[in-house]
């Protein structure tokens, strides 16, 4: 099981990954930048995304918006930002390829001539609304920002959420843009793919002749911060938020995307909580009803990752319970590890989600996307195989060792959201933090 | 190749898309299955469509229909509930189970060698659930609790308060999660009897699409689904005899959340039916008024006013007329300027600034041209090929989809814009921060809002 690929790289450093799929006459046009928040210093924070917004307002040779000759082609579009990189995609019919391309390449080379003060004042508003809309008027909605900063010191590029703090927005100048745009977005720092109804020569060909005239630039500043020491002591904090229902945020410093023990933790966290036959839903939610919610993941991202269970309490159920119970079911784990079906099961799940996977060329987490993924993280687009070969390796004295090494209680910062004034029914001594 | 930046590339000829073949069978019993063959990933989803939604629940008991579909998975046949999730788990299955106003639909996708494992599953869920006292206690507990959570979620505030206001006791005028008077009062007989009479095998369509066979795929519903008989007479679906949504009274209306980042606001009136011979004129009105990014209103709030992340509006199309809505969430100083923009973009559109040749040309070119990235995966043409089913369209709607488009005019989205849109009807409501909002209220003219109290 494979994404079939072609790769060429054009003499300015740009990466060119072609997968032909004939399905269905649409081309996926996926493009990232090595760049995300983690690029970011303190005090600056927010920055990498709003940036990616002012990609859509125009460029020198097609200044009036990025979205309307790609929506009247037909094109699905957008982009994110997070930690480690920004993409950028669209999904045109096969037709329209070379107007994505045309766009594209307008962007990566010819952003600033066609930025204003006018539009960067105005996608400053609307960053600012974003956040409002998805962080601070949303139930829970700061608990990320709080267990970030709890996580790592406070100039470790991963101790802010990609949407920054709203002082840092507001005090954004278009001169940094300019730096940044010069500093990140150059062909050297960025992966184009191309999948779907397209033959490879002539993807390449128009790659090239687009991109091809642009200037490489230097190689970026590497990012200086590494993984953090994991906790020796356990943390707990509490956050009054606009909410009914007491949550608790249960977070352990974790293996990096890809490196060692990072499947592990991934099958960890599918037989703790995913799925009714789960262990966490089973005996929180199932059989004792003293959780509404539960959820584990293990979270991933280039220096390093972060493991997090999160449950929300029953009315009249406590955190407290909650924290014995998680705590019990991950004692138990590491005592005896998985069962024999246990393992069977999160291993079927994880071949059929590297399948489903397969189902679609663009968009996020499309076949375009998983091959810039591999290509920008590892250096190696055909990874995909190697990828589930690191499921397929895990046994279940590894997710045991493993569950053992990472996720031991003294080591966990806890986060409890209460509701506001209810200070009372956080965690014992749980110190308050302040987010806005 | 030599580029030219001095212009856009032209786009030549849109591609030709090749419908997918759909065949279709009636079983014995009445159940309908259609296949679809889709060979380009090992695997296999079924489908299973009933058109009884939330508009089927019981006037005093909002919530029952879907209550009755979340039981579903609680255990069935030989299976309890984690036997049948451990089943799922182990043929690589993924369960999606979604309640509308109009149907209810079951997906079960699995790896296609494991085909008659899923379709039996599936089969087991809605033909022999167990629906057990302690599970229906179980997940009413956990809905309740759902309901409690909902009244710190600005959308979900807005989207119930707008819906009741809009249609009163009609059956649309509620949430398919119901209330907490009507879930505290559904009992596991009334579940019972509802999925007794509501789920029989004439009025459920399975589609199953995927890495097989027609002959295959239709086996593998046949032969789970065949020996399947009504548990009950059915009861009537008779949405003739619905009452007409109530006159409106209020046009604005105000839920007091302190401190609010942001004004969470639904602009609209009841709008119209799937089967409208407007449906395609409808479309690309809204594709130009605020149905994506380049939209009227999108542009006006968010890349001109900066007052939003994003503002959309869209006709839901449903058996009867379901709503017209703009939805939007702005920040909390801007909210009267903003509904003011608003409510102008409706009213212009009708007549004062009729849609331009040129947003036709974009908005229609916008739809046909992305008309083919409906149909890339299994998933995707089984939804599409269940609203046929639902809304009884014809066999060659696909087909038909692009040259129907393309022969809306301008005369034609302005006629559309005048019947559909009123804005002496329009209802506004706002979720956000009184002390923000209500005192520049009066510049709306919509009269003294109506200050609703959060349930």
């Amino acid at each position: 099981m494979n994404i079939p690929y072609s790769r060429h790289t054009l003499e300015n450093g740009l990466d060119v990954l072609v997968h032909e799929d004939h399905g269905c006459p649409i081309v996926a046009v996926n493009l990232w930048y090595h760049v995300g928040s983690k690029n970011e210093t303190s005090g600056r924070t927010g920055f990498a995304h709003l940036f990616e917004h002012l990609m859509f307002e125009g460029s020198q040779h097609y200044d009036k918006g990025y979205f309307q000759p790609l929506q009247e082609a037909g094109a699905l579009l957008n982009g994110s930002t997070n930690a480690d990189r920004t993409n950028y995609w669209e999904v045109v019919p096969t037709n329209a390829l070379e107007l994505a391309l045309w766009m594209e390449s307008d962007r990566m080379g010819y952003l600033l001539p066609a930025l204003t003060d006018a539009k960067f004042e105005n996608q400053r508003e609307v960053v600012l609304n974003e956040r409002r809309q998805n962080y601070e008027n949303r139930p829970y909605g700061f608990a990320g920002m709080a267990l970030m900063a709890a996580l790592y010191p406070s100039d470790h590029p991963y101790s802010w959420m990609t949407i920054g703090a709203a002082e840092d927005i507001r005090a954004a100048r278009l001169d940094d843009v300019r730096a940044f745009f010069q500093t990140y977005y150059r062909p050297r720092n960025a992966s184009l793919a191309l999948a779907g109804d397209v033959d490879t020569e002539r993807a390449i060909d128009l790659a090239a002749s687009y991109f091809g005239e642009l200037d490489a630039g230097d190689t970026p500043p590497a990012v200086q911060a590494t993984a953090p020491p994991p906790n020796t002591t356990e943390r707990r904090l509490l956050l009054e938020d606009r909410v009914e229902l007491p949550r608790l945020y249960i977070v352990w410093h974790s293996p990096s995307m890809f490196g060692e023990e990072d499947a592990e933790l991934d099958l960890v966290a599918e037989v703790l909580a995913s799925g009714k036959t789960s262990r966490l839903y089973r005996s929180l939610v199932y059989d004792d009803r003293m959780a509404t919610e539960i959820a584990a993941s293990q979270n991933s991202r280039e220096l390093c990752g972060y493991f997090q269970v999160v449950a929300t309490a029953a009315p009249g159920r406590t955190l407290t319970e909650l924290d014995r119970a998680i705590r019990e079911a991950i004692a138990t784990f590491v005592d005896e590890g998985p069962s024999g079906r246990e393992i069977e099961r999160c291993q079927a799940q994880a071949e059929a989600n590297f399948v489903y996977r397969l189902q679609t060329v663009g968009g996020f987490g499309g076949k375009s996307d998983q091959l810039n993924a591999y290509n920008v993280f590892i250096g190696d687009p055909g990874f995909f195989e190697r990828d589930l070969d690191r499921y397929r390796r895990v046994t279940a004295a590894s997710m045991q060792r493993v569950a053992r090494d990472r996720l031991a209680p003294e080591r966990r910062v806890l986060l409890s959201v209460v509701p506001r004034g209810r200070r009372d029914l956080a965690l014992a001594g749980s110190e308050p933090v302040a987010v806005s | 190749m030599q580029i030219d930046r001095g212009r856009l590339p032209a786009l030549g000829a849109d591609p030709q898309l090749r419908f997918p073949e759909i065949q279709r069978r009636t079983l014995a019993n009445g159940l309908r299955v259609w296949t679809i063959q889709h060979e380009a990933v090992p695997l296999v989803s079924f489908l299973a469509m009933l058109p009884v939604g939330a508009s089927a629940d019981p006037q005093d008991r909002p919530g029952l229909a879907a209550i009755t579909s979340d039981m579903l998975d609680e255990g069935c046949g030989d299976l309890d509930a984690m036997e049948l999730h451990d089943a799922l788990g182990r043929i690589g299955g993924h369960l999606d189970s979604e309640i509308g106003s109009d149907a209810t639909i079951l997906t079960i996708s699995s790896l296609a060698r494991y085909a008659d494992r899923a379709s039996g599953l599936l089969a087991d869920m809605i033909t022999r659930p167990r629906l057990d006292a302690t599970d229906f206690h179980r997940v009413r507990e956990l809905r309740l609790n759902r309901l409690i959570q909902l009244r710190d979620l600005a959308p979900a505030l807005a989207d119930r308060a707008f819906a009741r206001l809009l249609y009163g006791e009609h059956p649309y005028g509620h949430m398919p999660l119901g209330t907490e008077p009507s879930l505290q009062a559904i009992t596991l007989d009334e579940v019972s009897r509802f999925h007794r009479t509501m789920f029989v095998p004439s009025r459920m369509l399975v589609i199953a699409a995927g890495d097989a066979t027609h002959d295959a795929l239709a086996a593998a519903v046949e032969g789970v689904f065949g020996s399947w008989r009504p548990l009950a007479e059915a009861s009537q679906l008779d949405r003739s005899t619905w009452p007409l949504p109530p006159a409106v009274q209020e046009r604005l209306a105000l839920l007091h959340r302190p401190g609010a980042a942001q004004s969470e606001l639904r602009i609209g009136h009841v709008g119209v039916p799937r089967r409208t011979p407007d449906y395609h004129a409808l479309i690309v009105l809204n594709i130009i008024l605020g149905g994506q990014f380049v939209s009227r209103i999108n542009m006006n709030l968010r890349e001109d006013k900066g007052y939003t992340y994003g503002a959309r509006t869209s006709f839901d199309f449903r058996l009867a007329a379901g709503p017209f809505v703009l939805n939007v969430s702005v920040q909390s100083e801007v909210t009267v300027e903003a509904i003011l923009e608003a409510l102008d973009e409706l009213h212009a559109i009708r007549g004062p600034r009729p849609v331009t040749a040129a947003e036709l040309r974009a908005g229609r070119a916008a739809l046909t041209r992305g008309y083919p990235r409906n149909f890339e995966t299994a998933d995707q043409i089984s939804r599409g090929a269940a609203q046929l089913a639902l809304y009884d369209l014809p066999d060659d709607y696909f087909s038909t989809f692009t040259p129907r488009v393309l022969a809306v005019d301008e005369t034609a989205v302005t006629r559309v814009a005048e019947q559909y849109i009123d804005p002496s009807r329009l209802v506004t409501v706002i979720v956000g921060d009184r002390e923000k909002v209500a005192p520049a209220l009066s510049r709306l003219n919509l009269g003294a809002a109506s200050e609703l109290v959060p349930v």
